[in-house]
């Protein structure tokens, strides 16, 4: 991508020089925060992903320099490359939006929103889709769609009422895998992942299914109801291993070992491993290796604070970027804590992360005579 | 009018190699193979035929965009899936003059240098499988395929290959993977096959009439054949008229003739049967906007309609349709919309491939919604819900699918919502009388509050 000649393209009224061919949305993601369209299909690591969920749909309110017309329809950003002196808008444009509530509806109508006993739960890609984009209440009153449980092979289990084919799972098996057994079954919205005839899946690296999966369609049998996400704290180890990178995430609750996965990256994707490559890791590192004894432990994973996962005062919170003043062209955003900012009145000198344990009155105490002085300095 | 395409269908054994020979078939190979490829390229941009298969895109400027790297094949499919619920033109044509498609289909690959060319046929077809293949071996025979053709050095092959049964595959890119053995879901453009077509080298896909159009073209070269025809409707088009008429059947027409002379005069469809009145008409197969008979016959303008491209597009979706695919479907004043709407949103519902959220669960969305106004469980904040579930779909798919779900319930609720609203109103009687309101729409009456 080096020798690519660099092209600039303007996404949310942010100005971001890229290489030539890249697509939109990792035009996007680059800029990062909201500015980047929410993805359920497309996966960066898997070649041929995208285009199918169609909640990356952007508005490219100019084509290019040398073409300045507007394309007409909603483009998916995630297959469609910048062209120089492009517009895209994202969180900008109303039709955006509006199409996007449409999806997440589309997504919605038929999933069961089981949630609740879902071990995909607090970390599920559909849950914060429909949490960011889309609208409150349903407007479908009919029967969902259901389908029969299956269970792929000791570890992996199959729950295809929940699936939104997003293909992803096919693709890691043709891609990382020497053969596939299951693909996509039937069509329309009979449409099925399945392996035809009942079979397992036991390739060494079909773990990985279970990572890419953007909705509880696909877990982890040897974690299956055993704890919930958030409950469990993520810890990234390496071990030494002849199969794969051996690079994972440990998700602990004490000293117990619950669940092995991935290392993911901000897009929740497989992040890239030490040595370069793709961290995908193989079964042996997934299922069995359980004990803390089998690793080296790196410390905890930083987790994104708006994530459920950092719940419980969590050591290693990261702050999201945000982009919102910059897309406004230099306008704050008003937030309800604002209010709060310009009363002065619930501000005090307290660092309230500092204190053990809830706060009481007399913490305040302090802060208060330090203010109520600031305030009478303030009127002399 | 001079028919060109089915000048010769009444003509005993025409089907058959000696009889098509006889009567002048395979003159345009022998006119064809002594021109360059990209003279024959030209005619066909010249003759402004536009592509028959619906989009009315114009082929030779297709053609001309097709990709030329060095060493790599390049393909030629003829796309007969033809599924389009109204449509059956390229039926007649294949089953009773194959040999004008196996003509066409020699020219066409010579001019866009495709070696190997494929018909891709839907499997419903089974019977013309076997005489196509039959006229594919009758011209090998004679030496229109094969090696070498008539001593110009170009070599050609022409195989069948049926679909199995699904209406998706008649999208270019969907019958592509579906050629290459693969499940039929369209691809994602770009690339687009001209580009990356058939096993990733450059590919044209055409319509079974466009190919055929082409022996006409070369044989009276291609400006004669642009007169023929108004404006950018050059030509002839086949259409396949079905529905309400006393005469259904496919016809030859000029695209010079109004809608009324097409329903109602004797040479085409003959007018309605039982003295019954035109409710409402599908100009173009069943993905396009109905329109009531107010419409149909003139323009929202005041202005007649004419059976072409132009004419029948005018006023945009609010008031006009589509040229489409050339399935003429003519409603009585008996028929009832909401049963017909729900009779195609069931269609798609069961054609989409699932690949894209908003049609794999919008169309199955809509099936619903239409099946309870049908049987008399409607609401009427249902109405509302699906002008808003088929504009969610519509434009936000990767292929022309879901357009074709959501424009037929869009024109629908815009021409007929009284008719919805009457469903919702009167569910026991609309599930006693089985046919819903018959509603007429009477030309006389203004176009009524677009939705």
């Amino acid at each position: 991508m080096a020798d690519q000649p660099l092209v600039k393209v303007t996404i949310d009224n942010i100005t971001i020089e890229v290489p030539a061919g890249t697509t939109i949305l990792n035009a996007a993601r680059k800029i990062g925060g909201d500015v980047a369209p929410p993805t359920m299909c497309y996966y960066s690591k898997l070649e041929d992903s995208g285009g199918k969920c169609r909640t990356c749909l952007v508005e490219v309110s100019k084509g290019s320099d040398k073409d300045p017309r507007p394309m007409p329809k909603l483009v998916a950003s995630c297959r469609t490359a910048v062209m120089d002196g492009m517009e895209v808008k994202n969180i900008t444009s109303q039709r955006v939006i509006t199409a996007r509530k449409g999806v997440v509806e589309f997504l919605l109508i038929n999933h069961p929103l089981d949630c609740p006993i879902c071990d995909q739960a607090g970390e599920c890609d559909l849950q914060d889709l429909s949490y960011g984009h889309g609208e409150e209440g349903t407007r479908t009153e009919f029967r969902r769609r259901t389908f029969e449980k299956h269970t792929l092979g000791n570890q992996i289990q199959l729950h295809m009422t929940r699936c939104i084919l997003c293909y992803r799972c096919v693709l890691v098996a043709d891609q990382l895998t020497k053969t596939r057994q299951h693909g996509v079954l039937d069509r329309g919205d009979r449409a099925e992942i399945a392996t035809y005839i009942e079979k397992s899946l036991d390739n060494d690296f079909i773990g990985n299914v279970i990572d890419v999966c953007p909705v509880g369609a696909l877990t982890d049998r040897t974690f299956r109801f055993k704890n919930r996400v958030w409950f469990t704290k993520p810890v990234d180890a390496h071990r030494n291993c002849s199969k794969c990178c051996g690079e994972v995430r440990l998700w602990m609750r004490g000293d117990e070992v619950f669940r092995v996965t991935t290392r993911r990256d901000i897009w929740n994707e497989v992040a890239t491993a030490s040595d370069g490559k793709t961290g995908w890791i193989c079964n042996e590192c997934r299922f069995e290796k359980k004990k803390v004894s089998d690793w080296v432990i790196e410390g905890p994973t930083k987790v994104n604070r708006k994530s459920v996962i950092s719940a419980n005062k969590y050591v290693a919170a990261t702050k999201p970027d945000e982009f919102l003043e910059e897309v406004m062209k230099g306008v704050k955003p008003r937030f309800m804590l604002d209010i709060h900012n310009e009363s002065e009145v619930n501000e005090p000198e307290l660092r309230l992360d500092l204190i053990d344990g809830p706060a009481h009155s007399n913490d305040f105490k302090i802060a208060d005579e330090a203010h109520n002085k600031k305030l009478l300095n303030g009127s002399e | 009018m001079k028919k060109l395409l089915l000048e010769k269908d009444h003509i005993e054994g025409i089907r058959f190699y000696e009889t098509y020979r006889r009567e002048g078939g395979y003159k345009s190979v022998e006119k064809a193979l002594k021109m360059s490829p990209a003279e024959v390229v030209d005619e066909v941009k010249k003759s402004g035929l536009r592509g028959r298969g619906g989009a009315g895109f114009p082929t030779g400027l297709k053609w001309s965009f097709i990709a030329k790297p060095e060493g790599v094949p390049r393909h030629l499919i003829c796309n007969a899936d033809e599924s389009e619920p109204g449509t059956f033109k390229d039926r007649y044509l294949m089953e009773f003059i194959p040999h004008l498609l196996v003509e066409g289909l020699i020219i066409s690959s010579y001019a866009l240098g495709s070696n190997v060319t494929y018909i891709y046929i839907r499997g419903e077809y089974a019977w013309i499988v076997d005489i196509l293949e039959q006229a594919i071996a009758e011209a090998k025979n004679n030496g229109w395929l094969g090696k070498n053709i008539l001593g110009s050095g170009f070599d050609c092959e022409i195989y069948v290959h049926r679909g199995s049964g699904a209406y998706i595959c008649g999208e270019e890119t969907a019958l592509i993977e579906s050629l290459e053995g693969k499940r039929g879901n369209p691809r994602i453009k770009p690339p687009f096959p001209a580009v990356k077509g058939l096993w990733q080298r450059p590919t044209v896909v055409n319509n079974v009439e466009s190919i055929a159009a082409v022996v006409p073209i070369i044989n009276m070269g291609g400006d004669e054949y642009a007169k023929i025809g108004v404006g950018k409707s050059t030509g002839t088009k086949l259409i396949s008229a079905c529905g309400n008429i006393n005469k259904p059947g496919v016809y030859e027409i000029d695209m010079t003739i109004s809608v009324e002379e097409f329903i109602y005069s004797d040479e085409y469809c003959g007018g309605i049967p039982n003295g019954k009145r035109l409710k409402a008409c599908i100009p173009g197969g069943s993905s396009v906007p109905i329109l009531p008979a107010n419409l149909l016959l003139k323009t929202a303008k005041g202005e007649t309609r004419y059976m072409n491209y132009e004419s029948l597009s005018d006023g945009g979706f609010a008031t006009g349709s589509m040229m489409g695919s050339g399935g003429f479907i003519v409603f009585d004043e008996d028929q009832c919309i909401v049963r017909h709407t729900y009779t195609l949103s069931r269609f798609y519902w069961h054609e989409s491939c699932g690949q894209c959220s908003p049609c794999r669960e919008g169309t199955g969305w809509m099936e619903k919604i239409l099946k309870n106004i049908e049987y008399g469980k409607g609401k009427m904040k249902d109405i509302d819900l699906l002008w808003h579930v088929q504009s969610n779909i519509e434009g936000n798919t990767i292929c022309p699918l879901g357009d074709a779900a959501a424009w037929p319930v869009a024109a629908a609720i815009r021409h007929f919502r009284d008719e919805f609203e009457w469903h919702v109103l009167n569910p026991e009687e609309s599930q006693r009388r089985n046919f819903g309101l018959a509603h007429y729409a009477d030309p006389l009456i203004p176009i009524g509050e677009l939705v």
